[in-house]
């Protein structure tokens, strides 16, 4: 295997490097001075938001910049190569062989019109370790030992007829075929459902203790970074704020940055004051016997196929509270969600709001019920339209239902801005000019903007950065103490939706498994699938029994 | 499978029927008479008199309500008379019998001409280290489509064929005669090929899963043609269609420059004499044809692309 | 939040961002110039030639390009270069009438059938298929044996055979619009049709759609010029630019200019309106 001197000396050390892309507005400094190894044999976490540099950290040690990046200065040595001096032809020999790469999201990074066996072959056909039918034979070993189940069936297979966490796999069979020494990991799960995103994570983890690879893991969660990672490396606007072994740095952060992100993350683990359910909660939203069905079309001629989104379920919001509703992709959610706002009619069952039944009201009836329940969608580059101001999205709904003249809009725009702690000068900005975080205030402004007693959330944060999750959850919260607004707060996120959630329901293919108050589910499940997702929720379970290099316990357990 | 291609074929029946059926709406609103035109043009002295207009009126049939001239017309169609010329008052079906190969011919040579110099060019502009160079290659297809096809044939026939007596220029026939036309004719198909694949070879040169195959250390080559092309034909294709049908157009103009005999310059003269049956027959060939490309076309993307195939091997699970 | 310095590039008028891009390219300012001459051209005529387009000097016959007769004369001693300065009002009339006739149809028809779907929808679908079976050259041979020959005509025979590709265009636009996350936004904002249709779909449709008349503009001067050498436009001596070259093949061996010239100014005006749209087209993307 690796002899003693690979095993103590560093795969990689970077020192001092600067990396800078050219824009219409001059010179981006994406990386400003970043120094740090990787040892083989350990994973190391590199843990940034947005804008921080890690992206650009990865593809400057697979020599992938895009050609208007260029690298200033510093040096990047790989087992004693300087990579920033390496030419393109000396490149194809390290891409692929002695480095890997695990690239982001799975559905769009495999070649739609390749059998992903011939994907993972091929890789082997280029370093010329294997030729034709040979490489063809390793290439399903080599699924097989990715962890994909019935490799020889789906080695003929293409990537649109895999699931998420099986491209992620053959990524990952890909990666390691030449048998590299390091692995970069670009946030291998963040586009993968929780439950699967353990399962990759944990087969990542074997690959180190079983091959010796170095993996240099770049994630935006601080939680997967401190579970499986030995050492962690924060960075922030191109810099490396701190780094060291996970245990010391999250335990003893020496750093402010670092201190907030840790304080930012631990929203998973912090449990809202709950207030208990009073005697005289009149159940303001009644949902019952919901179903909603979805014809598929254009298949079959004699029998059609169907979707079933949602399958029966039923629940209550109490006036004033938050029932958290949370399920992974394909749940039934997003659907739910569409049923409220009387953008489905279900197939069967009914919606009560304050008594009223809004599955059988129509045309301008519906409308005006709309002033009751409002939305705060996911994502909020898509939900405002670009070409408005602040000003004409906040007036809209105003202007919709009649409310107020033109001089007292403009006033009740400042006070609905106020409580959404912007700016009055945002008024004249154009929503493109905003961004992610101030976007969502501004959704939340005109949600708010018609007085309504029911709020529907779906996924607002998931799109956001940690820093940014946690000031529009607080903000969520205040709104609701002080409007006694009731909420649906749909998230995949089971931190997010512990620190929101009064009650709770979870739901796995379109109905709810199980439901309660957020303090019941969170600490003694009942449904094995709610304990099954409690459990893949980074840094909620300890890992020992996989073999990992680390013995210090994390101080998230 | 079989469920999809019975549904194309009966669309294809409906455009035909599409084509002459609009074909025969048009027609009919002709404002003139069409036999008092033709019989004018005919005779050396003197306007037809009423008598002989309706005498060779009733004689093709044009006395009867249009309903019923729509429904004999039809049923002439499904059994392949397609009418008589009113100018010459040969079977229309005889006069494209003969026309046909000739175009056929010519647009079978220019389709592959377009398709090689397409390709070749859309390459080009990919493909190299010099952006100078790729540059150049991506503003060729639309210097190219701005030039009209009847200036560029007879500039060809007067470099060509007048001043260095290479090719022969009119009413020529063999391989040497086809040259010069099927350049022509070509040019523009090879300019919508390379302008139309070459952009979608850009593009899907920055999609990320050819940033995983270049993370597995292969080179430009491997990339562009194993990975790259096959991908961006497969937008590329729906332009096909769109090329036969200029194929089409563009020989009316080259077979009338070049006097070639064929389909193209047939119907330019059934158009100056108004003469309906010709015209209507030509234009449902030539549908006819446009269609089976247009067929044979969506027959062909679920060879390149796998998601379009049969979804019965779908596995919905983890 | 706070501004900083690239913010500036960005509020800053687009009538400047255009005016400085402008200035850096030079096809961009000779494509300008070459459509601005054209118009002035079709517009009047009598400021930039002084000879008679149809009548000719008979000692003159078959002179070649000098500083007299720029383009030289024809077989009836006609200058041919105010031959072609009175063409271009005949050639830009009825390309004019084709894109407009094409453009306002086919954005009406499209903006309906995204709109009301349904049945309106589907027939409308079926109609476009059926428009778009036939060849565009040959559907406009239908109607120019249909209308008979002439200018006007031209340009409907023409407009019809670009209009179903306008309506497919605008349906599908509209159909990407109402369905879009922030339309449905608006929808729950309480907004009606009316004004989902105003302020969120049409602007976002015609762009699309305005780019595509641009860069049609130079297909359908081509399209106008081939029917005219085909023989189907304006009578002679009406100097349409397409009969000019179709007279001038009788000479050809021994007056080269009388369809060199023609065909090149045919030529010189497509590529330049080509180029002009293209530069549209990537300034708007921009902004």
């Amino acid at each position: 295997m690796t002899t003693v001197v690979e095993r103590t000396n560093p795969v990689l050390r970077i020192s001092g490097l600067r990396v800078a892309y050219r824009t219409a507005e001059g010179p981006v400094q994406a990386l400003d001075g970043v120094d740090f190894e990787v040892a083989p044999g350990r994973i190391t976490a590199v843990v940034g938001e947005s804008g921080s540099g890690k992206s650009t950290l990865a593809h400057t040690i697979m020599g992938l910049l895009p050609g208007d990046a260029r690298i200033e200065s510093g040096s990047v040595q790989f087992r004693d190569r300087d990579l920033t001096a390496l030419s393109e032809k000396d490149w194809r020999e390290i891409r692929g062989r002695q480095i890997g790469l695990v690239p982001q999201d799975p559905t769009v990074s495999l070649d739609p019109v390749q059998p992903v066996g011939s994907l993972v072959a091929e890789v082997l056909r280029i370093h010329r370790l294997a030729h034709g039918k040979h490489a063809h034979v390793q290439a399903i070993e080599l699924l097989a030992e990715a962890g994909l189940p019935e490799p020889a069936i789906r080695a003929r297979q293409y990537p649109h007829e895999l699931s998420g966490g099986m491209r992620q796999r053959v990524l990952i069979a890909m990666a390691m075929a030449a048998k590299p020494r390091l692995l970069i990991a670009d946030e291998p799960t963040s586009a993968l459902d929780v439950t699967v995103q353990r399962q990759i994570l944990d087969h990542l983890q074997r690959m180190v203790s079983s091959t010796g690879v170095g993996i240099v893991l770049v994630t935006h969660d601080l939680a997967v970074a401190a579970e499986r990672a030995e050492h962690i490396v924060v960075m922030s606007k191109g810099r490396v704020v701190e780094s060291g072994p996970t245990a010391k740095v999250l335990g003893d952060p020496t750093d402010p940055y670092t201190r907030q992100l840790i304080s930012d993350s631990r929203i998973s683990m912090m449990a809202r004051v709950h207030r208990p359910a009073t005697e005289d909660s009149v159940a303001h939203v009644e949902v019952s016997g919901l179903v909603k069905i979805f014809p598929i079309r254009g298949e079959g001629i004699v029998r059609k196929r169907v979707r079933t989104a949602v399958n029966d379920v039923s629940f209550e919001i109490p006036r004033g509270r938050t029932l958290g509703l949370v399920g992974e992709s394909g749940s039934g959610k997003t659907t739910i969600a569409r049923l409220l706002l009387g953008l489905e009619r279900p197939t069967s069952g009914f919606v009560r709001i304050a008594g009223q039944d809004i599955t059988t009201t129509r045309g301008p009836e519906l409308r005006q019920l709309r002033r009751q329940i409002q939305l705060v969608y996911q994502n909020p580059y898509a939900s405002l339209n670009p070409r408005f101001s602040v000003e004409e999205l906040l007036t809209e709904p105003l202007r919709n239902f009649g409310i107020g003249d033109r001089a007292s809009r403009a006033a009740m725009i400042r006070d609905l801005l106020d409580s959404v702690a912007l700016p009055s000068g945002t008024v004249n900005r154009k929503a493109s000019e905003l961004s992610g975080g101030q976007r969502q205030r501004v959704a939340i402004a005109r949600a708010l903007a018609v007085d309504p007693d029911l709020l529907v959330c779906d996924e607002p944060v998931s799109a956001l950065d940690v820093s940014v999750q946690r000031q529009i959850l607080e903000l969520l919260i205040s709104l609701q103490q002080s409007r006694q607004l009731s909420y649906l707060f749909i998230s995949h996120d089971l931190g997010v939706i512990r620190y929101v959630s009064d009650d709770v329901a979870v739901m796995q293919h379109g109905q709810i498994v199980e439901s309660g108050s957020a303090e019941q589910i969170f600490t003694s499940p009942q449904h094995p699938y709610t304990a099954e997702l409690l459990a893949a929720v980074p840094g909620s379970r300890d890992h020992s029994t996989i073999t990992t290099t680390s013995k210090e316990p994390t101080p998230w357990i | 499978m079989s469920s999809y291609v019975g549904r194309r074929l009966a669309q294809a029946a409906f455009v035909v029927w599409a084509a002459f059926t609009v074909t025969f709406i048009a027609l009919r609103l002709l404002p003139g008479d069409p036999v008092a035109l033709m019989l004018s043009k005919r005779s050396t002295g003197g306007a037809p008199t009423p008598q002989e207009i309706s005498t060779v009126r009733a004689e093709l049939g044009f006395d009867r309500p249009v309903v019923v001239q729509y429904f004999s017309a039809l049923g002439d169609l499904l059994q392949g008379d397609l009418g008589r010329s009113i100018q010459s008052g040969q079977a229309v079906s005889g006069t494209i019998a003969k026309s046909l190969p000739m175009t056929l011919e010519l647009g079978a040579i220019a389709l592959v001409l377009a398709l090689a110099g397409g390709v070749t060019l859309a390459l080009a502009a990919n493909l190299g280290t010099s952006a100078v160079r790729r540059q150049i290659m991506r503003s060729v297809p639309s210097i190219i489509i701005s030039l009209p096809s009847f200036w560029v044939g007879l500039l060809l026939i007067q470099v060509f064929s007048l001043h260095w007596r290479i090719f022969p220029s009119l009413n020529a026939t063999g391989l040497r005669g086809l040259v010069l036309p099927a350049i022509t004719l070509a040019l523009p198909g090879i300019a919508l090929i390379a302008q139309v694949l070459g952009k979608s070879l850009y593009s899907t040169m920055q999609e990320p899963y050819v940033d995983t195959i270049r993370a597995s250390g292969a080179g430009p080559s491997r990339i562009l043609i194993v990975h790259g092309l096959r991908n961006a034909a497969i937008p590329a294709v729906t332009v096909t269609g769109l090329l036969v049908g200029n194929l089409i157009g563009g020989a009316v103009v080259v077979e009338t420059v070049f006097s070639r005999p064929g389909m193209g310059r047939d119907i330019g003269f059934a158009v100056t004499n108004q003469d309906l049956p010709v015209v209507q027959g030509i234009v449902v060939v030539a549908s006819l044809a446009f269609v089976a490309v247009n067929l044979a076309v969506d027959l062909l993307y679920p060879v390149l692309d796998p998601r379009m195939r049969s979804t019965s091997r779908l596995v919905a699970a983890r | 939040m706070t501004a900083t310095v690239f913010d500036v590039g960005r509020f800053a008028s687009p009538a400047s961002n255009a005016v400085r891009r402008f200035g850096s390219q030079p096809g961009l300012l000779i494509a300008c110039a070459v459509l601005l001459l054209v118009i002035g051209w079709a517009v009047l005529p009598e400021l930039f030639t002084d000879q008679s387009p149809v009548e000719g000097v008979a000692a003159a016959r078959f002179a070649s390009p000098d500083w007299q007769h720029l383009f030289g004369t024809d077989e009836l001693g006609r200058d041919l270069y105010s031959r072609v300065v009175y063409g271009a009002s005949l050639s830009l009339r009825a390309a004019a009438i084709a894109i407009v006739l094409a453009f306002v149809t086919g954005t009406a028809v499209g903006l309906v059938a995204g709109f009301f779907g349904g049945a309106v929808d589907a027939v409308t679908m079926r109609v476009v298929e059926m428009l778009l079976s036939i060849p565009p050259m040959l559907m406009s041979l239908v109607l120019i044996s249909a209308l008979g020959f002439g200018t006007l005509n031209v340009g409907i025979a023409v407009a019809m055979s670009s209009v179903a590709v306008v309506t497919r265009l605008m349906r599908a636009e509209v159909l990407r619009v109402r369905t879009a996350v922030h339309v449905e936004g608006a929808i729950v904002c309480g907004a009606r049709w009316p004004r989902i249709l105003l302020r969120y779909i049409l602007p976002a449709a015609v762009g699309p759609v305005l780019a595509l008349a641009a860069l049609d503009f130079g297909l359908v001067v081509l399209a106008v010029s081939s029917l005219s050498f085909l023989g189907f436009g304006e009578p002679p001596p009406a100097p349409e630019w397409g009969a000019l070259v179709a007279a001038g093949r009788n000479y050809m061996a021994t007056a080269w200019w009388l369809t060199a010239l023609p065909g090149l100014t045919v030529a010189v005006l497509v590529l330049s309106t080509t180029r002009l749209a293209r530069a549209l087209e990537s300034g708007k993307s921009i902004r």
